[in-house]
């Protein structure tokens, strides 16, 4: 287990990077907790299958350190960095048992057979695939041959991390629930450090201590999934999470007082913004309440989602989401209030503080 | 499952089956009617019933020439191939290099069968040939015309060179099918290049070997073109396999019935041989 440390990491997949374009991933300079459950989140392409392949070793990165407890590693093979890692689809040995595919790791570095086997049992004991020990892989469903991938990586008792790369893609969704709980018990039981790839939100947000949430090469925030729901730090992460996402409307700050349209909304500080920046005021759909008072809206579509209501409605003529109760009541002359306290303010897209 | 059943489907089957009835069952039946008939000319046939089977197996000509024939199967498949995988393996996977390879690998299997024979013919010459004037000017006694073991050699030689390419580019196909992700885990696992090649490359490889395999032994014990055109089954006999020997003996001698028998009997060996293989490799397959 280890404490991992990326020090101004950049990769760029072509030779000679020109612009900052050409970086699949820009600066990411953190530090992640031993034994540290953290999710990567982010939408296609936005470099979270990158940055795990410079953390397990199968991609060198073209700039920055990686260390290991304090060990530079970057120059490392995947084997010396000691990682295991789960892919995407399921990676069996075909013609090999279960047994044989969980050995196959300890095997390979030499383990004593008295050891692979008590490592072995355990783990065919752990993922519930007893009774498939003795039979070639080949004829396991999708989910049992994820969890001989996922054992793979649990036998050897001494990896640095446990890296996840989307892994529950191709399981079906009853069974990607149990999965889901027996990953997170694993991880609890062992303490492994473990990172965990995915685009969809609600995995990352049940899964991870910490949520990384990256964006176009880099990383945008990260934090616990109260922090990323009540303080995004950039409006992907409003958008990104949450269902529907955050609303971000265009916003003239002045002093402590927003102006959208000819609405103007009272804030409860007074934000730090440079003269120049495109302000934007964000509100999630959870805080805005709809009643009586407040200012004016034209409601365009109710989508009732089973336990509440999604109102879509324009506010100031931009597109605005409401979430209302199941029971909660849509008046004739429908108005809005948002809650001072959950309203964020973003200049040139990054969230800003208060003016000290 | 409930399954509807009607004869519309033999519509369907029936351009085919007339196709391989023309192309393949008639002539066929032809040669099973010569086969138990003696003629002597003039369209007048006899019963011979199965004279002639008896007389081929009975004969030394027939099987020194059968014994040549496996001889030279077995020695095409020890090292096609092993030789196919291998430079399967080494090929590029990505960039330029793929095409380029590819159009190498499939230009000997474009070449006309007659026209390799004459390529080796000549390329082997102790006059005139490039392969044989080199040897002899290295102080090597070769000379395919006179030595059996040099003809064997060229013949061999030749074959590799025509054909391993098809075992390299059935190869190719399989190991390009296998995601990265089987070699990235492998090296996480740790696993050897050795161990990479037994449990990743090698079963999934297995479909494509087995045609290989299969096509790389057919074609072979049917060799009849090269031999007939570099050596013309000689020196001696020590080259005429069980094709060539027909050929003499339906063509040049004009027994239609011994031939005929011959033709038949050869037909199952290799009928016989394949099914064999193809049993004993799909089962060990199911096995896994």
């Amino acid at each position: 287990m280890a404490r991992i440390n990326l020090e101004h990491i950049r990769h760029a997949y072509g030779a000679k990077p020109k612009s900052e374009a050409d970086y699949a991933l820009r600066e990411v300079h953190h530090e992640w907790n031993d034994g540290g459950a953290y999710a990567l989140l982010g939408p296609s392409g936005c470099g979270k299958t990158t940055l795990l392949n410079i953390i397990s070793g199968l991609i060198n990165p073209s700039e920055g350190r990686i260390l290991f407890d304090g060990h530079d590693v970057t120059h490392f093979s995947t084997q010396e960095r000691n990682i295991a890692q789960v892919f995407q689809f399921p990676v069996i040995y075909d013609t090999m048992t279960v047994y044989d595919n969980l050995a196959f790791p300890l095997r390979n570095r030499h383990v004593p057979e008295a050891e692979v086997d008590r490592r072995v049992k355990e783990i065919i004991e752990m993922t519930g695939l007893g009774g498939w020990a003795k039979k070639t892989a080949r004829g396991l469903t999708a989910d049992q041959k994820q969890k001989i991938s996922l054992g793979r990586g649990l036998v050897r008792s001494d990896v640095s991390a446990i890296l996840f790369d989307e892994p529950l893609t191709v399981i079906d969704p009853e069974m990607k629930w149990v999965l889901r709980s027996q990953i997170k018990r694993l991880h609890r039981q062992f303490g492994f450090t473990m990172v965990y790839v995915t685009h969809d939100q609600t995995e990352a947000l049940t899964f991870a201590d910490k949520v990384v949430v990256m964006y176009d090469g880099q990383i945008v925030q990260i934090g616990t999934p109260a922090e990323l729901f009540e303080r995004p730090r950039h409006t992907f992460v409003g958008y990104f999470i949450g269902s529907p996402g955050m609303n971000v409307l265009p916003a003239k700050i002045a002093g402590n007082t927003a102006a959208i349209g000819s609405e103007s909304i009272a804030l409860n500080f007074l934000p730090k913004i440079k003269s120049d920046a495109k302000t934007e005021l964000g509100i999630r759909p959870e805080f805005v309440s709809l009643g009586r008072e407040g200012m004016p809206i034209a409601i365009t579509k109710v989508e009732d989602i089973g336990r509440h209501k999604i109102v879509r409605a324009r506010f100031a003529d931009l597109p605005i989401s409401i979430i209302v109760d199941e029971d909660g009541e849509i008046p004739a002359d429908p108005r809005v209030t948002f809650d001072p306290k959950a309203i964020n303010i973003y200049a040139d897209s990054w969230r800003v503080g208060e003016e000290v | 499952m409930e399954k509807t059943w009607n004869n519309k489907a033999w519509f369907m089957v029936l351009p085919v089956l007339v196709l391989v009835a023309f192309s393949a069952v008639i002539p066929l039946m032809t040669v099973v009617n010569y086969s138990v008939q003696d003629t002597f000319g003039n369209n007048e046939f006899f019963w011979a019933g199965t004279d002639w089977f008896v007389e081929t197996l009975e004969s030394a000509r027939f099987w020194d020439a059968l014994i040549r024939n496996l001889i030279f199967s077995a020695i095409i498949l020890t090292i096609q191939i092993p030789l196919g995988i291998v430079i399967a393996l080494n090929m590029p996977k990505k960039g330029i290099g793929v095409p380029i390879c590819l159009v190498l690998m499939a230009l000997p299997l474009l070449i006309p069968w007659n026209v390799v024979g004459t390529i080796w013919q000549v390329f082997g010459r102790v006059d005139i040939g490039l392969l044989g004037r080199t040897l002899a000017s290295l102080g090597i006694n070769y000379n395919y015309v006179q030595n059996p073991l040099d003809a064997w050699i060229t013949l061999i030689v030749m074959d590799v060179w025509h054909w391993t390419s098809l075992v390299v580019l059935l190869c190719y196909a399989g190991l390009v099918s296998i995601p990265d992700a089987y070699y990235q885990a492998a090296k996480i696992d740790g696993a050897s290049r050795w161990s990479v090649f037994r449990y990743i490359q090698l079963p999934k490889m297995k479909r494509v070997l087995l045609i290989a395999f299969l096509l790389r032994f057919m074609d072979s014990f049917m060799i009849y073109t090269e031999p007939f055109v570099v050596t013309g089954g000689g020196p001696g006999n020590s080259t005429t396999f069980l094709s060539i020997d027909l050929v003499k003996m339906a063509i040049g001698q004009f027994d239609l019935g011994p031939a005929a028998a011959l033709s038949i009997i050869y037909f199952l060996i290799i009928l016989l041989l394949s099914w064999i293989f193809y049993t004993v490799m799909t089962t060990s397959d199911a096995q896994g």
